[in-house]
C-alpha cells in the first residue's frame, strides 16, 4: 500500500470506530439528554471526521461533518436541549457519513450523494432551538457518571473557578480531555487526575481492557489454522508414542499434548470476540423497528460481552437479528391491547448471553402476547404438513416447535419489517448449521422467550468416528444421540415395516438409514443390514434417525478442513479432516444424510398412517409379525405394519367410559380392547393391576386403538402358511411360533366384533 | 524490429498413448502416488482425497475424466501432477510425465475431429511436436465440470 492509502485506511478505520462510539452515544442521550460527557464524545468523533476529512480532501464529508459539529457546539453549550428530532437527524448524519466512507473505501471518493437536505436540516435545528421539543429525562436507564471536574473539586484538589476555566477551554474548541488541560495549566497533579479516572472508570463500570491492541483479523486466522495442524501432528505422535518401551518419548508426548492443548485454548481466545460485536446495532434497530410499527419498545440487554468465536459470530447475525426483529413485530402487541390488558405501554424486548456447560446461550425474550399452539396447529394442518389427528396429538412443546417448521407463517400478514422468506425454519437451519439449536418457551398473555444455543467454536470439534465399507467416517459428536449395539443374531431390533427398517427405540419406531446405502453401496437387504454391528442414533432436523455402521471407533477431537469447490455441493459431506495415522477421513453432514434417504418422516418418530384402502392382512409366510403374550399364558401376533407405538401404562391409568375402557395418551383418548377377552384367553383389564403393554394400532379410518397384551416378547416371521384360516372373526389363523401355539390376529375383523364404538361412525339420516 | 514470437512453456503428461500439455505455471508440484480416501457419491472421475502435507487435495482420475478405459490391474502407480487452479489446489492421475516443451503460442492447432464428447471441450487445441501431438489441457474447465457433476 502507498503511504497515502495507509493513512486513507487508518482514517476510515478510526472513523468507523468512531461511528460505532457516535451512535451508541446518541441513543444513551436519547435517555440522558443533559449528559455532558456522552455531548462531549459525540462532538468529538465529528470534529475528528472533519479535520481529518479536510486534510485528506473529502470535502463534501468534511461539510456534513462541519455543520452537525456546529449543531453539537450548540447542544454542549447548553444553547440547545437535546430531543428526539434532534437524535433522529445526528442518526441520519451517521449513516450519511458511514455511506461516505464506504464509497471511499470502494471507490477512493465519496461518492455523489446529495447531502443538501440533511445540511439544510442540521442548519434549521441549529438556528431555532425553540422549535424542538423536550426530551423528558428517562428512569433509571442511565446511572449518573460523575464529571472529573466535579471528582477534583471534591476531593478539594482544584477549585471550582479552575474547573470552570478548563470548561471554558474546551467549548472553545479545544478537544483535549478535561484533564488534560487542567495538568498543563498545572492546576493539579498527573496522578491526581488519573486517580479521579479510576474513580469515574469505576462507577461508568466500562469493562474494555485499556491494554489492548488492534490485530489484523488474516493474521489471527492463520495463528488458528497452524495451531489447528499442531493439534493433527501432535494426535500423530501420540498415537506413534503410544508404545511402552520408549518412556522418554511418551513423556515428552504427554508434555507436548498438554502444551498443545493449552496453545489451542489461548488462540481459540483470541478469536473470540464479544457477542456485543453484533447487539451493538440492535438498540437502533429496535428503535427504527418500534416506530415503523408504531409501538413502544424498551431493549434490555445482559451479558454483552459474552465471547464467542469469530465465525459463529457471523453466522448467528442473521438468525438473532430477525429473533428480534419478530419479537418487537410479532411477539409485542399493538399499545392498545397492551393497555387493554393491563400491560405497561411501553414493551420490553430483552437480549441475555452467558456460558454455560461448555455452549453459550442466547436469550431472546419478549413481554407480549406469547404464541398459541393451536394456531400452529391449524397452520399446520392447513398448510399440508399433517392431519388433523397428529396435529392433535402432538404434545404442547411440539405444537410449539412447529414455529421452526419450514413453510409456516402464521403472521396474519406478512409485514415489510419481518420480511419474506426469512423465517423462523431458516433461523433454526442456521443455527443448527453450526452445531447449535433453537427451543422456544412461552407463556400465553405473558410473553415468549427464544433460546439459541451454540458451540464455543467451529474450528476444532469433538467427533465419533464410525467405519463403514472398509472406510472411516467421521460425525460431529453434536449431532450423536446415544449408541446402540445391534444384537449378533437375527438382527434384533430392526424391523421391516414396509420394506423400511426401523429400531424399537424404547418403545418409539425410529426410522433406520445403512451407511452404507447412503452413500451409495447398496447394501440395504435385510441380510446385508445384519452385518453392521452398531446404531448410532442421530438428530437431524428435529427428527431423530438411527445410522447403521459396520463399527464404532472412538471420539476425538478433530480439526474441520472444507472440501474442496468440486465436492462442496455434495450433501452427505460437511467437510474431512486428517486423522491420526495421516489418512483422510469424510466429515459426515447429518442433516444431508437424512435428507438424503429421506428418512425422519415429519412427525419424527412414528409411522405415517396407512393408507385407508389398504388392508391389513396376516397370513402371507415371512410377513413380520410382533408376538404377544395374553392372559393364562397364551400367545398371539398382530401383523407388525399396523403397529403405530408401544405404550406402558399401569392397571390403574386404564379408565371406563361410555365407550368401554380407555386411556389417556399425547394429550388425547384411546380406546384399549383387552386382546385376551375376544380369544378366549381370559381377561386382562381390571384384573391385572400391575403394568399393562398397550399396542396401538392404526385402526380403520387411522383412528388409534389399543391393544392390551399381558407382555411383549419379540418380532418374529411368520414360519408357514395358516392353520384354521379365517374360522373366527378376528382370527386371522393360528401358527406355531419358537415351539408355541399363536393365534395371528386380523386386525380389521377383530375391532369391528370388540371396539364398533370405536369404528369410524356411518352417517345416518335424522328423521 | 520485429517482434520475438511468444512462447509456451508446457509440462507434458503422458496419458496411455495420448500426450497432454499443461502450462508449467499452472504445475505446483509432481509427486508419486499417494493413498487416496475414496469419495462415494462423487462423480466418476474423483479418484479420492489425500493428504499432502497436511492439505487435503482431490485427485482427479484423467482417465476417467476423458472417458478412457481405466489402468491396468498390473499397471505402475499413478503419478500426481499438482496443479493450481481457481480456489485451490487438485490433483491429476497420470500415468506419467515427459519433458518440459517450449512451443510457439501461435502454432495452436484446432483438436483433431476424432477427438469427441468431453475430451473436445477439456482440449481446446494441440501443438505438434517432433514426435508426437500435443494435446493442451484446460485443467480450469475440468475442475469446472467435476464441480457441476458433469463427469
Amino acid at each position: 500500500m502507498s503511504e497515502m492509502d495507509e493513512i486513507v485506511h487508518e482514517f476510515l478505520l478510526e472513523s468507523r470506530e468512531g461511528l460505532d462510539h457516535f451512535e451508541r452515544d446518541l441513543l444513551a442521550l436519547e435517555h440522558a439528554p443533559q449528559s455532558p460527557e456522552l455531548l462531549a464524545s459525540v462532538f468529538r468523533v465529528l470534529h475528528t471526521v472533519k479535520g481529518t476529512a479536510g486534510l485528506l480532501g473529502f470535502t463534501e464529508l468534511e461539510r456534513v461533518a462541519h455543520v452537525a459539529e456546529s449543531l453539537l457546539g450548540t447542544l454542549r453549550d447548553g444553547g440547545m436541549t437535546f430531543t428526539t428530532e434532534i437524535a433522529g437527524i445526528l442518526l441520519a448524519t451517521g449513516d450519511a457519513i458511514g455511506g461516505m466512507l464506504t464509497a471511499i473505501e470502494d471507490t477512493d471518493s465519496e461518492g455523489d450523494t446529495d447531502h443538501g437536505e440533511l445540511v439544510a436540516t442540521l442548519t434549521r435545528l441549529q438556528n431555532s432551538p425553540e422549535t424542538a421539543e423536550r426530551l423528558p429525562e428517562k428512569g433509571p436507564g442511565a446511572a449518573p457518571v460523575p464529571r472529573l471536574g466535579e471528582i477534583l473539586v471534591d476531593r478539594g484538589l482544584i477549585t471550582p473557578e479552575d474547573a470552570a476555566e478548563a470548561l471554558d477551554e474546551q467549548q472553545r474548541g479545544d478537544p483535549r480531555h478535561i484533564g488534560e488541560i487542567l495538568v498543563e495549566q498545572g492546576v493539579v497533579a498527573p496522578q491526581d487526575v488519573v486517580e479521579a479516572l479510576a474513580t469515574q472508570q469505576d462507577v461508568r463500570g466500562a469493562t474494555v481492557a485499556e491494554s489492548s491492541i488492534r490485530v489484523d483479523v488474516g493474521l489471527l486466522d492463520e495463528l488458528m489454522n497452524l495451531v489447528g495442524e499442531l493439534v493433527l501432528v501432535r494426535n500423530r505422535i501420540v498415537e506413534l508414542a503410544g508404545g511402552p518401551r520408549e518412556i522418554d518419548l511418551a513423556a515428552a508426548a504427554q508434555r507436548l499434548n498438554h502444551l498443545t492443548g493449552e496453545l489451542h485454548d489461548r488462540v481459540a481466545k483470541t478469536r473470540m470476540q464479544p457477542v456485543n460485536l453484533l447487539w451493538g446495532k440492535f438498540p437502533r434497530l429496535v428503535r427504527d423497528l418500534a416506530a415503523a410499527c408504531g409501538k413502544q419498545v424498551r431493549l434490555d440487554i445482559a451479558g454483552a460481552d459474552t465471547e464467542l468465536d469469530r465465525s459463529i459470530l457471523e453466522a448467528i447475525r442473521d438468525p438473532l437479528t430477525h429473533l428480534v426483529r419478530n419479537a418487537v413485530d410479532h411477539g409485542l402487541e399493538p399499545v392498545d391491547e397492551r393497555v387493554a390488558a393491563g400491560k405497561p405501554t411501553e414493551g420490553r424486548v430483552s437480549l441475555r448471553a452467558f456460558h454455560e456447560s461448555g455452549q453459550v446461550h442466547i436469550e431472546i425474550a419478549d413481554d407480549g402476547r406469547g404464541i398459541d399452539p393451536d394456531t400452529l396447529r391449524a397452520a399446520a394442518v392447513r398448510r399440508g404438513l399433517m392431519n388433523a389427528d397428529s396435529a392433535a396429538a402432538l404434545s404442547e412443546r411440539e405444537a410449539l416447535h412447529l414455529i421452526f417448521a419450514a413453510g409456516l407463517s402464521t403472521a396474519k400478514e406478512l409485514t415489510n419489517v419481518s420480511g419474506r422468506g426469512v423465517g423462523m425454519d431458516v433461523v433454526r437451519v442456521n443455527v443448527e448449521r453450526i452445531g447449535g439449536a433453537v427451543d422456544v418457551r412461552t407463556e400465553r398473555g405473558r410473553g415468549t422467550v427464544f433460546t439459541v444455543t451454540i458451540p464455543l467454536t467451529l474450528a476444532i470439534v469433538p467427533a465419533l468416528v464410525v467405519v463403514s465399507g472398509g472406510q472411516r467416517y467421521v460425525i460431529p459428536q453434536a449431532a450423536v444421540g446415544e449408541l446402540v449395539r445391534l444384537g449378533d443374531t437375527q438382527q434384533r431390533g430392526i424391523e421391516w415395516v414396509h420394506d423400511s427398517p426401523t429400531y424399537r427405540l424404547r418403545g418409539r419406531l425410529i426410522p433406520v438409514l445403512d451407511l452404507s446405502d447412503v452413500l451409495g453401496n447398496d447394501r440395504a437387504t435385510p441380510e446385508a443390514t445384519a452385518q453392521g454391528t452398531s446404531l448410532v442414533v442421530l438428530q437431524a432436523d428435529g427428527g431423530r434417525f438411527g445410522l447403521v455402521v459396520d463399527g464404532v471407533e472412538d471420539i476425538q477431537d478433530i480439526v474441520v478442513k472444507p472440501l474442496g469447490r468440486q465436492l462442496r455441493g455434495i450433501s452427505v459431506y460437511a467437510g474431512a479432516t486428517i486423522m491420526g495415522n495421516g489418512q483422510v477421513a469424510l466429515i459426515l453432514d447429518v442433516a444431508g444424510v437424512a435428507q438424503q434417504a429421506s428418512a425422519v418422516s415429519a412427525n419424527g418418530e412414528e409411522r405415517p398412517s396407512l393408507d385407508e384402502d389398504s388392508e391389513v392382512t396376516a397370513g402371507a409366510q415371512g410377513e413380520s409379525l410382533l408376538l404377544v403374550a395374553l392372559a393364562d399364558a397364551r400367545r398371539a401376533a398382530i401383523p407388525l405394519a399396523a403397529v403405530s407405538r408401544l405404550e406402558t401404562v399401569s392397571g390403574a391409568a386404564v379408565e371406563q367410559s361410555a365407550i368401554g375402557w380407555v386411556m389417556q395418551s399425547r394429550g388425547g383418548v384411546v380406546p384399549l380392547v383387552d386382546l385376551s377377552a375376544p380369544l378366549g384367553a381370559g381377561r386382562l383389564v381390571g384384573v391385572e393391576n400391575g403394568d399393562l403393554h398397550v399396542i396401538v394400532v392404526h385402526g380403520p379410518g387411522g383412528r388409534r386403538i389399543g391393544l392390551v397384551v399381558s407382555d411383549v416378547i419379540d418380532v418374529a416371521e411368520q414360519p408357514g402358511p395358516l392353520e384354521d384360516a379365517d374360522q373366527r372373526p378376528g382370527l386371522a389363523g393360528v401358527t406355531v411360533i419358537d415351539g408355541r401355539v399363536t393365534d395371528v390376529v386380523a386386525l380389521d375383523g377383530l375391532l369391528a366384533v370388540t371396539a364398533p364404538a370405536a369404528m369410524p361412525v356411518v352417517e345416518e339420516e335424522v328423521a | 524490429m520485429s517482434t520475438a514470437p511468444v512462447t509456451v512453456r508446457l509440462c507434458t503428461l503422458r496419458l496411455g498413448e495420448f500426450c497432454f500439455g499443461v502450462d508449467v505455471a499452472r504445475v505446483r508440484e509432481v509427486i508419486r502416488f499417494q493413498d487416496l480416501t475414496p469419495v462415494p457419491l462423487a462423480p466418476p472421475a474423483v479418484a479420492g482425497l489425500m493428504n499432502l502435507r497436511g492439505e487435503i487435495v482431490t485427485a482427479l482420475d484423467l482417465r476417467a475424466l476423458l472417458g478412457h478405459p481405466p489402468r491396468g490391474q498390473d499397471a505402475p502407480p499413478a503419478i500426481n501432477v499438482i496443479v493450481h487452479i481457481d480456489g485451490g489446489v487438485l490433483s491429476l492421475l497420470v500415468d506419467g510425465i515427459g519433458d518440459v516443451a517450449d512451443v510457439a503460442e501461435a502454432s495452436l492447432e484446432a483438436s483433431p475431429p476424432t477427438l469427441q464428447g468431453i475430451a473436445r471441450e477439456l482440449v481446446p487445441g494441440t501443438y505438434a511436436l517432433p514426435d508426437q501431438l500435443l494435446l493442451l489441457l484446460d485443467v480450469d474447465r475440468a475442475a469446472g465440470l467435476v464441480a457441476a457433476g458433469s463427469v
